[in-house]
């Protein structure tokens, strides 16, 4: 499987690597939002994007262009993100063009799910969170990054 | 060595202070401090503004304790090598992030027993004096990747 696994720096990017067996067993491609963070994936394809959030109109823009383009030229079978609005635009992104989407609400969200994850549970075709009293309907529980 | 961390994303200048504060009576201990655009002058220790992946892990390694904001990537890390951490959530009344996820972080992983936390400047200080340096220890360990439940979900989910 063709995988694009999107995570902003810090915290979103540590929880994605730990679902580094998946990974492995399949071909991916990271996108994060700091250049080194490409030293701690050595072996695979990473790309630099411009972060974003929602209180930066200008960078959010250039974040989604950026993620387009990429989700566009790579054409993902799978696209996995652990936050934050980088991923959820690339998840938004891979599912007009066909691609399986999963979110994972950061492990940081323990008393409700994130902004981010509450809107993807209206885009992606899966959406788990890590702590199992979160779990409803369309939110799913099955273990965590830990 | 006391490693002390803020992540890269915002300033925490309220642990800092009162890290400086600390570090001023304890003139034997080496502090290594990072801190995203910290508009507090430390007199106690120097602040790297950001640290490579290599750096941060070379830190991470050598400390005999953490001292951080309540975020995921350093609270994993510091589980991962298995190292005494106190943390102090970044708080949405000090403007110091944009929600309280970081206090619901820090109440449900001090519930579980995994690390240390201070909810205030005062409780740092404390907790900073009961544990250092004689009762510093680790609390928990994890292991290098997610849990097999959920990477085992996630497996048979893209197949």
């Amino acid at each position: 499987m063709r995988i694009l696994a999107i995570a902003s720096i810090g915290g979103h990017w540590i929880q994605l690597l730990r679902l580094m067996p998946l990974f492995k067993e399949n071909e991916v491609t990271f996108i994060s939002t700091k250049p080194n963070l490409s030293d701690m994936v050595k072996g695979h394809k990473f790309i630099t994007i411009p972060d974003a959030n929602r209180n930066k109109r200008m960078n959010l823009c250039k974040c989604i262009l950026s993620v387009t383009w990429h989700v566009i030229t790579i054409r993902p079978q799978v696209i996995i993100s652990t936050g934050a609005a980088p991923g959820l635009i690339g998840i938004s992104i891979g599912k007009l063009l066909g691609a399986k989407t999963i979110w994972i609400d950061s492990i940081a969200n323990a008393e409700k799910l994130s902004m981010s994850g509450n809107i993807a549970t209206k885009i992606a075709d899966r959406v788990y969170t890590q702590w199992e009293h979160l779990a409803s309907s369309k939110v799913i529980f099955n273990g965590n990054i830990l | 060595m006391i490693f002390i961390t803020t992540g890269t994303q915002e300033p925490f200048d309220r642990l800092i202070e009162t890290m400086d504060d600390i570090a001023g009576q304890y003139p034997d201990v080496h502090f290594v401090v990072q801190a995203f655009h910290s508009h507090y002058k430390a007199k106690n220790f120097e602040v790297l503004e950001f640290l490579s992946a290599a750096d941060f892990s070379d830190y991470m390694d050598k400390a005999e304790l953490i001292i951080s904001h309540a975020g995921m990537g350093t609270i994993i890390s510091a589980l991962v090598d298995s190292k005494p951490i106190i943390v102090m959530p970044r708080l949405l009344k000090h403007n110091e992030h944009r929600n309280e996820h970081q206090l619901a972080t820090a109440r449900k992983f001090e519930a579980m027993g995994y690390l240390n936390v201070a909810y205030d400047e005062d409780e740092l200080k404390n907790k900073f004096k009961n544990l250092w340096p004689h009762n510093v220890k680790p609390l928990h360990k994890i292991g290098g990747t997610a849990s097999d439940q959920l990477i085992e979900s996630l497996r048979t989910f893209i197949k």
